[in-house]
């Protein structure tokens, strides 16, 4: 990797004065995305602001109706969370399966959602619960979060301090990992919340999407049956060595059964 | 003797305590005080033309030592890589063989050759360096689909291989397979392609080098398989350092596979670079490195055609293989797809006559050359392959056609149609018992409860057969082999009595340091803990071949025995002296001298003292000391031989394969430490079903370049991708070397793809699913399953 200055502040403040005040500095949370991309030299941050010191940012609370999950709690807590487990196993469930125990323990809940890998599990749970995303300088609807690869709604200097995500009613999450990198090569989380029936895509497009035709006839009838013949469109889906655009489709169809069947269990 | 520490114990591995407490000594591991450290330029391009490279600005960026190119090999006489095997043409011309620079000179061919070798103070002001070197690259098309390789028009590699072609080799009579062929009563034709794949071992290749000036002495730690060839190799064709002045080290290394076997271009440039630098040089490759640099293995294109009668008997066997070798012919390449490939297509089975035609093809690719089973696991997949696929066309039972075509175990020693010459094998009682254990009679209704669940369910078979245990000198050099192949042992006994077991083997992970001491432990009684296995430097051990070909145990503990009788030997002679007795009365046992009759004897360490301190010795007789080396060319290769089933579970919907069951019986021979075998069964099982399943190295056709470049894309078989294993075993001990012991390194990987593609296909022929190639994929079997449907509804 390339020469860069550490810092290791205690507050969000601190770390956004930091991040405003040089030219080229980058948030690390766990540094699971941010340090190989650092070490194949795709990066040249002046400064590197290690979020790991900010106490603020971590942990898990009820709020209400909501599940508040701070930016830099790590997957394994989300997955071991006793609330989350009570509230939303689906999303207790998806922080399990990312990655490896490794990634689980240092990877975090801001750094994947701010990343918006297109194959990352989060960024499904988050749409299809409908959270919000809250920052230093304001709140963020899921919808308009993710724009599309590696692209979000972040300003420069602006970082995730938590995410809201509404108890759901019903909720699963089905991924189909891409065999050698285990993350999404399709993951579909469908979840009937106060904002009614969500399904989010991820791993198969650029980014996160929803598809509306399963929503409008899971809204009238929560069962797999209702969506057995909807079929999505393979234009425009990521094709790779491990998954042609025809074959995602087809899979985001799969897994959005089970993730229906999932949910009524 | 029998202890729970002797031959046939499941001893736990002395080596495993370093291991597994972060105390191994690798190569990286060096402490070098002034060391300096190198990185490669490789070339981003599968093939082009240097124009020119400019290293002007990289020389003046800060810690930069020293900055060499291929042209500063060119103009101090540098040799070239070298190919150590001469395959002769079915005309008895030598293969093709071009040049193989250490770093590319005017030409790349293929992403990863060598550029340029940048020497600085840390490793990444040398990679800074690198990234301002200038290299006007004139980029030209590139050969990369192994199947058009030798067509007019591919881009040739070599001009010294027009079209390609290093060698268009066969073995057999064409005619007399023809006319079987003809009176054949059913004909069984396949046309498959063993995917290439990445050798991926744990520690990534890493070499370092210090320049003695005082004495002009070189030392050079490299994770090598087999250092005294590697020294070999540099000294006599590549480097020109006399042999005596060069010293090898091969320390702890972390897996191989094959892939250090080989001289590489990186070990070689960091040995004559530490003189010309003047300070220590140290290298390990990045894993992006060990992807597109190590040797790759296997990558056939293969038609096959087998002739039976109307009863199932096999008449005759016709394949016709292209193998690639990528860009360069690696050190033993041209080998691997001929002696040690097509001299295994009898596989267990009496077939009179076969026919192999293997042409070598080069590409703008990674080298190609041996991989765990080399050439043995591409012969069994087309054996097994084309032989359930046969049971299937005649609908015979798959076990039932294996069966009625074994060679019966009256016929050993077996001479095939193809060279070897098998020297011991049972092969029903292997099958009987795998059908047994995987409960074969109750397979159909497993299957109609899959059904249920919505899964396919299949079963399928291998019996391999291998030759390991390389190898007869002899043989070897009469197939044009450049080497000997024997193997050599020390036993070397300190005044105290604890003794080191000096071997010309190599451990890179198969335990030698306790199976060999369990040798001694056994033969001579000595404790386990105060038995000391080295290994892995010129200057220590006795010139050896290293380790591969399943070789260690059958050839290199065996010379490990000769030496021990030896040691023996001259024990009964001091022994004799000491009880005043007749040397041809003294019998040894358990540690012990004893005449024969009598309660007199010496244990074996007052023996060893008195070797030492010889103050009431035999001195006019027998030399003091006792330090007995050994060195044992084997009689034949050993031939394990074993049956595996793989029962799986297809998910429809998405192409998923789920290994359910998998039963392997092996016949080793005899076994010192059961527990090391499973370790190695175990091993080879999950590479085999990598490949099946997994695995697969994709370049892009066009441009070259490496998809398949790291973990992220290449699939690598997991511990949770696999159910327990069943394994048995049975015994027919090797009648030539004196343990009676075979090979077991290779075996899993060589059985297991054909066992996988069988019970695939096995599962999805009821839903018209014709032929799946390797890795059997999610979206590989998805797509057949489609492509079926579709021919269905057509
Ligand atoms: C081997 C491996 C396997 C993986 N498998 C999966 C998988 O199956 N599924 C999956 O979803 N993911 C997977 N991941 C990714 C993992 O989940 C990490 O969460 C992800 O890489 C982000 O890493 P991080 O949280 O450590 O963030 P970092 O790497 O520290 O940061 C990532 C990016 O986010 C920015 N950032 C970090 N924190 C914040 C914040 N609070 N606000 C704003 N910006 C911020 C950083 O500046 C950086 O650009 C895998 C990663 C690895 C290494």
């Amino acid at each position: 990797m390339y020469d860069f200055s550490y810092h290791r502040p205690k507050s969000v403040a601190d770390a956004v004065g930091l991040l405003k005040s040089k030219p080229e500095a980058r948030a690390m949370s766990g540094g699971m995305t941010l340090i190989p991309t650092l070490k194949q030299r795709l990066a040249r941050p002046s400064d590197v602001v290690d979020l790991g010191g900010v106490k603020e940012l971590a942990g898990i609370k009820v709020e209400g109706n909501n599940v508040v999950i701070g930016g830099m709690t790590r997957h394994a807590d989300v997955a071991s969370s006793a609330e989350v487990k009570a509230s939303i196993p689906a999303l207790a469930y998806l922080a399990g399966h990312i990655g490896d125990p490794q990634v689980r323990n240092r990877g975090t809940m801001g750094g994947s959602v701010a990343n918006n890998d297109p194959a990352a599990d989060y960024p499904g749970a988050v749409v299809a619960l409908n959270a919000t995303v809250t920052t230093n300088t304001g709140k963020h609807a899921a919808d308009s979060f993710f724009k599309g690869l590696f692209e979000t709604a972040l300003a420069d200097g602006e970082l995730i301090t938590s995410i809201s995500f509404p108890k759901a009613e019903k909720a699963a999450y089905m991924k189909f990992p891409n065999p050698a990198s285990r993350y999404a090569m399709v993951g579909v989380f469908v979840a009937k919340t106060a904002s009614g029936v969500r399904v989010a895509v991820t791993g198969a497009g650029a980014c996160v999407f929803r598809v509306k035709a399963m929503e409008d006839a899971l809204a009238k009838n929560f069962t797999s049956a209702a969506i057995k013949d909807i079929k999505i469109p393979a234009d425009g889906l990521n094709s790779d060595i491990h998954g042609s655009a025809e074959y995602r489709a087809h899979l985001v169809g799969v897994m959005a059964r089970r993730a229906v069947d999932a949910a009524n269990k | 003797m029998t202890s729970a520490t002797g031959i046939g114990a499941r001893v736990l591995r002395t080596e495993d305590k370093r291991f597994l407490t972060g105390t191994g000594r690798y190569v990286d591991d060096l402490p070098l005080s002034r060391a300096t450290y190198a990185y490669f330029l490789r070339s981003p391009h599968a093939h082009a033309k240097i124009k020119s490279i400019d290293i002007s600005a990289a020389a003046k960026m800060p810690g930069v030592v020293n900055i060499f190119t291929g042209k500063d090999l060119v103009d101090a006489k540098v040799g070239g890589l070298i190919c150590g095997w001469v395959v002769k043409d079915k005309h008895g011309q030598p293969h093709k063989s071009p040049a193989h620079p250490v770093m590319a000179v005017d030409t790349v061919r293929y992403v990863g050759d060598t550029v340029a070798m940048i020497v600085a103070n840390s490793h990444d002001e040398a990679k800074d360096a690198a990234e301002a070197i200038k290299v006007d690259y004139d980029v030209k098309p590139a050969n990369v689909d192994l199947a058009k390789a030798l067509d007019k028009g591919a881009a040739e590699v070599h001009p010294e291989a027009p079209g390609n072609l290093v060698y268009d080799w066969e073995i057999g009579v064409k005619a007399d397979v023809d006319a079987a062929f003809a009176k054949a009563a059913h004909v069984t034709k396949l046309d498959l392609v063993n995917n290439r794949l990445i050798p991926n071992a744990m520690e990534p290749r890493a070499a370092a080098a210090d320049y003695d000036k005082g004495t002009g002495n070189y030392t050079l730690w490299s994770t090598s398989q087999n250092p005294h060839v590697l020294r070999l190799i540099l000294s006599a064709f590549v480097l020109g350092i006399p042999e005596h002045k060069l010293r090898v080290i091969a320390p702890d290394v972390g897996g191989g596979f094959g892939s250090k076997i080989f001289c590489y271009a990186d070990e070689t440039m960091v040995c004559w670079a530490a003189s010309r630098v003047g300070r220590p040089i140290k290298w390990t490759a990045e894993r992006s490195e060990s992807f597109q640099t190590d040797c790759h293995g296997r990558d056939h294109v293969t038609h096959a055609e087998l002739a039976l009668d109307k009863d199932g008997k096999f008449l005759a066997l016709k394949v016709e293989t292209i193998a690639n070798m990528g860009a360069y012919l690696s050190t033993f390449s041209t080998a691997v797809p001929t002696y040690l490939y097509a001299t295994l297509l009898a596989g267990q089975y009496t077939t009179p006559l076969i026919y192999a035609n293997v042409k070598a093809a080069l590409t703008h690719t990674a080298p190609v050359d041996a991989y765990r089973g080399a050439g043995r696991p591409e012969a069994t997949f087309v054996i097994e392959s084309i032989v359930s696929k046969a049971a299937a066309e005649m609908k015979i039972d798959a076990a039932e056609l294996r069966r009625k075509n074994f060679i019966p175990s009256t016929a050993f020693p077996y001479q095939t149609p193809v060279a070897l010459q098998y020297d011991s094998g049972n092969y029903p009682p292997i099958i009987d018992e795998a059908m047994k254990i995987a409960d074969y009679k109750g397979f159909e209704a497993r299957r109609a409860e899959a059904k249920s669940r919505g899964k396919l369910r299949g079963i399928g078979f291998s019996s391999y057969i291998e030759a390991c245990g390389l190898a007869p000198s002899q043989v070897i050099g009469q197939l044009g082999g450049g080497v000997g192949q024997w193997e050599s042992a020390q036993i070397k006994f300190n005044p105290t009595g604890n003794v080191q077991i000096l071997t010309g083997a190599h451990s890179h992970g198969q335990g030698h340091e306790t199976t060999f001491a369990q040798l001694i432990h056994d033969k001579l009684g000595v404790p386990m803990e105060q038995i000391e296995v080295v290994h892995g430097d010129t200057s220590t051990t006795p010139f050896g071949m290293g380790s591969y070909g399943s070789r260690s145990l059958a050839v290199g503990g065996s010379a490990i025995m000769k030496a021990a009788d030896k040691v023996i030997a001259k024990g009964k002679k001091i022994a004799a002296h000491l009880m005043e007795a007749s040397v041809a009365d003294v019998e040894f046992e358990n540690g012990v001298f004893k005449v024969a009759g009598t309660d007199k004897n010496v244990p074996l360490g007052q023996v060893i003292f008195a070797a030492y301190v010889p103050h009431n010795y035999p001195i006019t007789e027998v030399e003091p000391g006792m330090d007995e080396n050994a060195f044992y060319d084997p009689a034949n290769f050993v031939y394990p031989a074993g049956t595996q089933i793989c029962e799986l579970e297809i998910d429809p919907e998405t192409g998923t394969t789920e290994i359910v069951n998998f039963t392997a019986i092996d016949d080793f021979g005899n076994i010192i430490n059961p527990m090391i075998v499973e370790g190695q069964v175990h091993g080879g099982i999950v590479q085999g079903v990598g490949q099946a399943l997994m695995e697969g190295a994709v370049y892009d056709k066009s441009t070259g370049q490496l998809i398949s470049g790291s973990f992220m894309d290449y699939t690598m078989p997991r511990a949770d991708n696999f159910p327990s294993f069943k394994l048995g075993y049975k015994h027919t001990p090797c009648p030539h070397n004196p343990l009676g012991v075979k090979g077991c390194g290779e075996a899993g990987a060589i059985a297991s793809p054909a066992a996988v593609m069988n019970a695939i296909h096995n599962a999805l022929s009821p839903i018209g699913v014709k032929h799946v190639e390797m890795p059997a994929t999610p979206l590989n079997v998805w797509q057949s399953i489609q492509g079926a449907q579709r021919q269905a509804a057509e």
